[in-house]
């Protein structure tokens, strides 16, 4: 079928270029192939976390594996939930983390990037050119020099912050080069124009930021805002070094506390089940995000990976 | 020159003095933050790290002992250096030219494109512990999907996490596995090469390997070269994944360079220590980092643009 399929549509398809040749779909076949056993593997692990959530223990041992479980226990993800104290948890890293940090970011960011992209002052380029380099500095090497800093200042009584959240969301209203830097190119984008009749309308340049520049830049606004909520929500490190008492942990710290948990006595019951559970819910709100926000994700990372 | 005079006599005029003050106002946070979170660190970590400083006993300079410590009495020292470079080595370049590759599948038309890149960005976003507790039960050795599938064939088992030879490279898998963010990237630069390269090469009966090494790769170097470098800044301070899955064992095969430093910081309060190999770490990651960027006029092609 396949040959006269080829033949009889040679003519019309030998005019159009070298489309559709049988070493074409060869090669077309071969690609989709290896594209669809990439796309199988790298889900892979994310169908093992939610389809073993919902098993019971026989399910997990079983050799082989278990693919699809069955029954599926939909109780497992309110028995984990309940299984600690994950709704505080989930309190500390939306309200005191992730939302906190992300209003103070892109406040501060937004202010930088201004100063940088649309106001001309003589040293402007040299100090956006160092910041741009800060990008670069790892936060391994200045981790524990800071980790000093907090602690002298509690001692010397300046503020609350070993056991806080002040030492991850301070520092946040003192924006983020990552952040300035893509929010000044998606300024520099918009017609000087704009501001310029809002100057000769008496216009402050604060006045400009706010009634002219932000409403035309919500989509960047939404990059900052995503990125910076996803690194919050997920943060491991910063809790890990200041937040000393479990009802200040972050959701990451409570995952990390049930696995001490369960494998404390041997293997608690439906250990597995329960922490791929609560895996799945600290994931879900990530992903049910990017589905519904693709398209600023994609571009955000374009918008600060490539303009460089 | 007539510039220069007129700035050393008689400084700004009124309305340059005044958007000199509104733009410095703006990037004050960033100014305020960059001399407190980022200046006064760096060079108070120098400062500690010719000191013994255990929050404890009062702060004593001690000179260079610490980094004489480090480089000639630390035996855990040399092994994470060892560890580090091995991950990073294979990591990176694996990572990038996985991501590549990705990323050119995906840059033609095909059915559901946007779900394979979906599928190929989400591990890269989901948190880190998440990844962590899925690897963990995926690798572990009794009742690991992968190794519960060999015993069903009457294989040994592969101790993915719990041999020396193994830990390693099973690590660099979850790297390889969380290459999203630099898929979406090339895919973007994929976009930008302009059709009429490949066409004009296809005139020229350029295959496809001949069109890949020629055009997409030369017109890509610059952001193969981005993705490189925060590779390497990136992958010298890998923690979270070997910190949850081994704890750096066994026999401290996965103990890398991030976290012997946080160990002496956080586990021995060995502050000035920590500051030292923050010190050692800052250097080689800069080094590296302009060594990359110089050698990159050799192989980074950039096009017709600026």
């Amino acid at each position: 079928m396949t040959p006269v399929a080829t033949t009889s549509a040679a003519p019309r398809v030998a005019r159009r270029g070298p489309r559709v040749t049988p070493a074409g779909l060869a090669a077309g076949f071969a690609k989709y192939a290896v594209l669809i056993a990439l796309a199988a593997s790298y889900a892979f692990p994310l169908y093992w976390m939610i389809s073993s959530a919902l098993k019971d223990d026989p399910q997990v041992y079983r050799i082989p594996p278990v693919l699809v479980p069955n029954p599926a226990f939909w109780n497992n993800f309110l028995d984990a939930w309940r299984s600690d104290n994950f709704t505080l948890y989930t309190f500390n890293s939306v309200f005191r983390y992730a939302l906190p940090s992300t209003v103070f970011t892109m406040v501060s960011s937004a202010l930088v990037a201004y100063g940088f992209a649309r106001v001309r002052w003589p040293g402007r380029n040299a100090l956006f050119a160092l910041c741009v380099a800060t990008m670069m500095i790892p936060y391994t090497v200045t981790m524990v020099p800071l980790f000093i800093i907090f602690r002298r200042l509690e001692e010397a009584g300046i503020g609350k912050w070993i056991g806080t959240y002040n030492p991850m969301i301070i520092p946040a209203l003192f924006g983020n080069a990552f952040f300035i830097f893509m929010l000044r190119q998606f300024f520099m984008t918009l017609p000087e124009e704009l501001s310029d009749a809002a100057r000769v309308d008496g216009a402050s340049e604060l006045g400009i930021l706010l009634r002219i520049i932000l409403p035309l830049s919500k989509p960047a606004l939404a990059v900052v805002a995503l990125f910076q909520f996803m690194g919050t929500w997920g943060d491991y490190l910063g809790p890990l070094i200041y937040i000393n008492k479990y009802t200040m942990f972050p959701l990451a710290l409570g995952i990390q506390k049930l696995r001490q948990m369960l494998s404390q006595v041997g293997m608690a019951p439906k250990a597995y089940p329960y922490l791929m559970a609560v895996s799945t819910l600290a994931a879900a709100p990530i992903i049910i995000l990017f589905f519904f926000a693709q398209r600023t994700f994609i571009e955000g990372i374009s918008l600060t990976g490539l303009k460089g | 020159m007539a510039v220069a005079s007129l700035r050393l006599r008689g400084g700004m005029s009124r309305s340059e003095r005044r958007s000199l003050l509104t733009g410095l106002a703006f990037v004050s946070p960033w100014l305020l933050g960059f001399l407190i979170w980022t200046a006064y660190p760096l060079l108070s970590s120098l400062y500690y790290s010719f000191n013994r400083y255990d929050f404890i006993t009062q702060i004593k300079w001690i000179g260079f002992h610490n980094f004489v410590e480090i480089f000639t009495d630390d035996a855990r020292f040399w092994t994470v250096v060892y560890n580090t470079f091995y991950y990073v080595g294979l990591s990176v370049p694996l990572g990038v030219a996985t991501a590549f590759l990705m990323a050119n599948l995906l840059n033609a038309k095909i059915a559901g494109r946007s779900f394979f890149r979906a599928i190929f960005y989400v591990p890269s976003i989901i948190p880190a512990v998440c990844s962590a507790m899925v690897w963990l039960f995926i690798y572990n050795n009794q009742y690991g999907v992968i190794n519960n599938f060999l015993k069903a064939l009457g294989q040994p088992i592969i101790p993915f996490l719990s041999s020396v030879e193994l830990s390693k490279p099973s690590l660099i898998v979850i790297h390889l596995w969380a290459q999203g963010t630099a898929v979406v990237i090339f895919l973007a630069s994929l976009q930008d090469v302009p059709r009429t390269l490949y066409e004009a090469a296809i005139v020229d009966g350029a295959n496809t390997w001949h069109r890949f090494w020629h055009i997409t790769v030369p017109m890509c170097s610059p952001i193969i070269l981005y993705t490189m470098v925060m590779g390497f800044i990136g992958g010298f301070q890998t923690f979270l994944m070997p910190y949850l899955l081994t704890n750096g064992g066994p026999m401290a095969s996965t103990e890398f360079y991030a976290m012997h430093l946080w160990r002496n910081a956080f586990e021995l309060f060995r502050m000035g220590k920590a500051c030292a190999l923050a010190w050692i770490m800052f250097i080689v990651i800069s080094t590296f980092t302009v060594s990359l960027f110089r050698t990159s006029a050799r192989w980074v092609f950039y096009g017709g643009e600026k």
